[in-house]
């Protein structure tokens, strides 16, 4: 019973600061809150029995992309955001775009409704699971990481880098 | 009626008291062993007016503190500047709940099993110890921008930025010695490092990883000394460039937190040093029950070498702590990692 009522709180915790964040207009209390956000997610991976996952998610999650989202948001000083603001020239205000957005957001709720719908199959999701303190051993991860998803392992790290030569090309300025 | 079953709560109840008091006096310690330190290095006396040689000055200094008018500046955001020192205390203390300090006791008789000195033994305690401590940095972080002061600005984004660079360090050389011990349990790493070599056959040397690791240890001690913000890496409140850097809008308890939260930072650092490199809390002579002894001695001299450091080595300026963490100490901490991992796997196959 109080690993249920732990569930549905970090649960709670995690969903509500989710919506919370994209809610703000302030991007600190936005850094803030998706730092809660990972807290609570952390503490769902410790009821699934897996301690280093969610030391993991605080270190490098919370600890580290947080901070440096924290800088770049002092360092640009970036004032409250203000929808009204935004002229219909933004990028993100195109007709085109918005249809896209939309078309894309409905497909995400279709699935979400049907990932729901299959879960009743797969029993309850405190529930533990016999395998659990395997996938939680540190040893395993490590082996199971290097070995059995190596190419996983390391296409990820290449989506990494493409990510970041593509986040510096966009930020280049044109009149370099 | 029967008391045995609610003793184990009881004493882990009691564990908790201790080491939550503990902390709280060992940071009272620390401002008076500073400042007379301090003192004696500069060739002067230091505080000796409070009590016998200046033993109560850290309770003049509190009681000060205390009655001193909260303020909080006009633009200040008036949540998180509350938030922020609170944040940094808590990290603190909550940083030290896996820590282990001694091996066990039986409270004199009073338990049938044994129990471990130290609140909490995670399986993953290093990494406990570390991810809390990783986020103390909010704290100091969101004091500086809550403040509205561009000088406190300043003094969260050096912290953020320094916290950065030299976490990949710190974290380098802890992974270097999980790799001799095979364990992330902060007790078994204590507990691999009992025994002695015998040296030459005549001299004894404990079994400490401080012996296998000295670059690792020197390493994790500098990181530490700049993830504690302190001297010579305390460019969050470098004075002369900054006024006080992130805590210059804050008074009264809400600035005494800031401080104390840095001197347990500083207690929960030497006492992972000293799990980790220094044997924990084993050593000659004592017997192993009273093993947190030995503990205490090397935390301390861990914390004297802090002061020592303080008060010796001048300030760096901004761009050589940088170019110092990022060419010099990380490179330097993974090359120490592959030597070990590779001798790791020499002597292990």
């Amino acid at each position: 019973m109080p690993e249920t009522f732990a569930f549905y709180m970090f649960a709670a915790i995690a969903v509500g600061a989710s919506v919370l964040v994209i809610g703000q207009r302030n991007p600190m209390y936005s850094v803030l809150l998706l730092i809660a956000s990972f807290g609570a997610l952390s503490g769902l991976y410790i009821q699934l029995d897996a301690p280093f996952v969610a030391v993991a998610q605080i270190i490098i999650y919370a600890g580290a992309i947080m901070v440096l989202f924290l800088f770049v948001v002092m360092l640009l000083n970036a004032p409250r955001e203000d929808a009204a603001e935004w002229d219909r020239t933004h990028p993100l205000r195109q007709p085109g775009v918005t249809r896209w957005g939309t078309l894309l957001a409905g497909l995400l709720i279709v699935q979400l409704a049907m990932a729901l719908g299959k879960m009743s199959e797969l029993g309850a999701p405190v529930a533990g699971r016999s395998d659990a303190a395997t996938t939680g051993s540190v040893t395993e991860l490590g082996r199971s990481l290097f070995t059995r998803h190596t190419f996983a392992f390391e296409a990820t790290s290449i989506l990494i880098l493409v990510a970041m030569i593509g986040a510096t090309v966009l930020a280049r300025r044109e009149d370099q | 009626m029967d008391f045995t079953p609610y003793l184990r709560p009881a004493a882990i109840g009691v564990m908790i008291f201790i080491t939550f008091n503990a902390l709280i006096i060992a940071s009272a310690i620390l401002v008076l062993a500073e400042r007379k330190i301090m003192g004696f290095i500069q060739q002067r006396y230091g505080p000796y007016l409070v009590g016998p040689w200046g033993l109560m000055q850290p309770f003049a200094d509190i009681l000060k503190l205390l009655f001193k008018e909260e303020l909080r500046p006009k633009g200040a955001d008036k949540w998180l500047f509350t938030l922020a020192p609170v944040l940094a205390i808590v990290t603190a203390f909550v940083a030290f709940a896996t820590v282990p300090f001694g091996a066990q006791t039986d409270l004199f008789g009073l338990l049938d099993e044994p129990i471990k000195l130290g609140i909490s033994d995670v399986n993953v305690g290093v990494l406990v110890v570390f991810a809390v401590t990783s986020m103390g940095v909010y704290g100091i972080v969101l004091a500086g921008w809550s403040s509205n002061s561009k000088y406190a600005l300043f003094g969260g984004l050096r912290a953020s930025a320094q916290m950065i660079s030299y976490e990949l360090a710190y974290a380098t050389s802890l992974a270097a010695v999980i790799m001799l011990a095979g364990s992330l349990s902060l007790r078994e790493v204590v507990d691999r490092q009992q025994g002695y070599w015998d040296l030459f056959g005549v001299l004894p040397v404990p079994k400490w990883y401080v012996f296998l690791q000295p670059f690792g240890f020197l390493i994790y001690v500098i990181a530490g000394v700049a993830e504690t913000n302190r001297a010579p890496f305390d460019f969050p409140e470098a004075e002369q460039e900054l006024v006080a850097g992130f805590n210059t809008e804050y008074s009264s308890v809400r600035f005494a937190m800031f401080p104390q939260a840095e001197y347990i930072n500083m207690v929960t650092m030497s006492a992972v040093a000293t799990d980790l490199f220094l044997g924990g809390w084993h050593g000659p002579f004592l017997p192993p029950e009273y093993g947190w002894i030995w503990f205490l001695v090397k935390v301390g001299l861990i914390l004297f070498a802090y002061i020592w450091v303080r008060w010796t080595v001048p300030r760096y300026r901004y761009d050589q702590l940088m170019t110092f963490g990022w060419k010099w100490l990380f490179p330097a901490a993974v090359l120490n990692l592959i030597v070990t991992a590779a001798l790791v796997l020499y002597f292990n196959a």
